[in-house]
């Protein structure tokens, strides 16, 4: 069990650490939304379901109640995050930013 | 167990504070906006972590999921208030 | 006085032009009313997570609150009677969006730490006209494109045109079209 959390976490950190280096390597605006919002979410589902998974190691109501709303947060961000990329586009393109492009 | 969630939460903070580059430093207004959103992501799961390196599980995650809505309604809130044309060109132009 | 402008608003939008207008009451302790009631309230037990009687008489209050002035925002009752076999083919479609989302973003991986990144990124804005016509459907779809890295919705009109930016052309050849197809399968048009 414990090692299913550890692979979990250490892919969730991954990902997280790709949309940071992502953020910082990436030639503009519009291409550096792409590892911000999505990479994240990836790496926030990856370990949100590793600490729901812990926090079922000893099975009760309360450890029930705490996975759920581990993975009540998670479908939150899946809804939200999107929305929230597309909010920072539009507003991008309203100010009108141009988007990079190779020549 | 202990330790892996230790080293998972320090790991966590070294890599906001690569994101905090791109907010300090960002040309423009909105890639400080990304880069404040994506610390945001990454407390909302650091929050969990503490929670669980003290044992608190069930009070730190009701923390987790307000600062998730607080994160994505900040974001909605400056983005529609930074969609001026003049923010931007200023900002760039004292660059 | 918000039962009324509702009405108001759905007699304003086209879809809606089939349904017969109920009396007030009728319309306030419909079907659309429970279901959100016991949704609201299944929430409330979960987030509250203390099952004594003060606790669960609050929840009961406030859940009929709720549920009395915005059912039809959740649940729009026209449409009540497709909902379930709706929710059905949507949850089939999320373990395919899931796997899509993963390929994608280790593409997005590899391109972030590709050493001569700047010569394998192409980042352009692309268009296309969608068929869907419902705006749950237009919704889903931006979602996903959006929530597929490599793409991302920049601009959607009702009328289905989709604008959006890809950050290399391989990601935005095939990936919208065919997830165009399934929401169109899900949402039945």
């Amino acid at each position: 069990m414990n090692i299913i959390v550890t692979i979990f976490l250490i892919c969730g950190l991954i990902f997280f650490f790709g949309g940071a280096v992502g953020i910082i390597r990436f030639p503009d605006f519009y291409s550096r939304l792409h590892p911000a919002g999505k990479l994240d979410t990836m790496g926030l589902l990856m370990t949100m379901l590793a600490m729901a998974l812990y926090s079922l190691h000893d099975f009760c109501v309360a450890s029930v109640l705490t996975s759920l709303k581990i993975i009540l947060i998670v479908v939150f961000v899946f809804i939200t995050s999107p929305t929230a990329t597309h909010a920072i586009v539009d507003a991008g393109v309203r100010a009108g930013l141009e988007p990079w492009t190779k020549e | 167990m202990d330790n892996v969630f230790l080293y998972s939460g320090l790991f966590l903070a070294v890599i906001m504070a690569l994101s905090l580059y791109r907010a300090v430093l960002g040309p423009t207004v909105l890639d400080r906006l990304i880069g404040v959103n994506a610390i945001g992501s990454k407390t909302t799961v650091l929050l969990i972590l503490i929670g669980l390196i003290y044992e608190k599980v069930d009070m730190f995650v009701d923390i987790a999921l307000a600062y998730a809505m607080l994160n994505f309604i900040a974001v909605l809130a400056a983005s529609r208030y930074f969609q001026k044309r003049k923010g931007l060109y200023d900002e760039q132009e004292t660059k | 006085m918000a039962v009324t402008e509702q009405e108001n608003y759905h007699q304003g939008q086209p879809h809606s032009s089939d349904m017969k207008l109920a009396s007030p009451r009728q319309k306030r302790f419909s079907a659309s009313f429970f279901i959100t009631f016991f949704i609201m309230f299944g929430l409330w037990l979960v987030l509250s997570g203390r099952p004594d009687l003060f606790h669960i008489s609050l929840g009961i209050i406030s859940c009929f609150i709720v549920s009395f002035f915005s059912a039809d925002l959740l649940l729009p009752s026209p449409q009540l009677k497709k909902m379930p076999g709706l929710w059905f083919r949507f949850i089939r479609y999320i373990p395919w969006l899931l796997y899509q989302v993963f390929i994608a973003n280790i593409h997005v991986m590899y391109l972030v730490f590709h050493p001569r990144m700047m010569d394998v990124i192409d980042p352009r804005i692309m268009k296309f006209k969608s068929r869907l016509t419902s705006d749950m459907s237009l919704v889903t779809l931006a979602n996903s494109i959006t929530l597929t890295p490599g793409t991302i919705t920049v601009y959607i009109s009702i009328y289905g045109d989709v604008t959006f930016h890809v950050i290399d052309i391989e990601s935005g050849k095939t990936l919208p079209w065919i997830m165009e197809a399934r929401i169109a399968e899900v949402f039945d048009e």
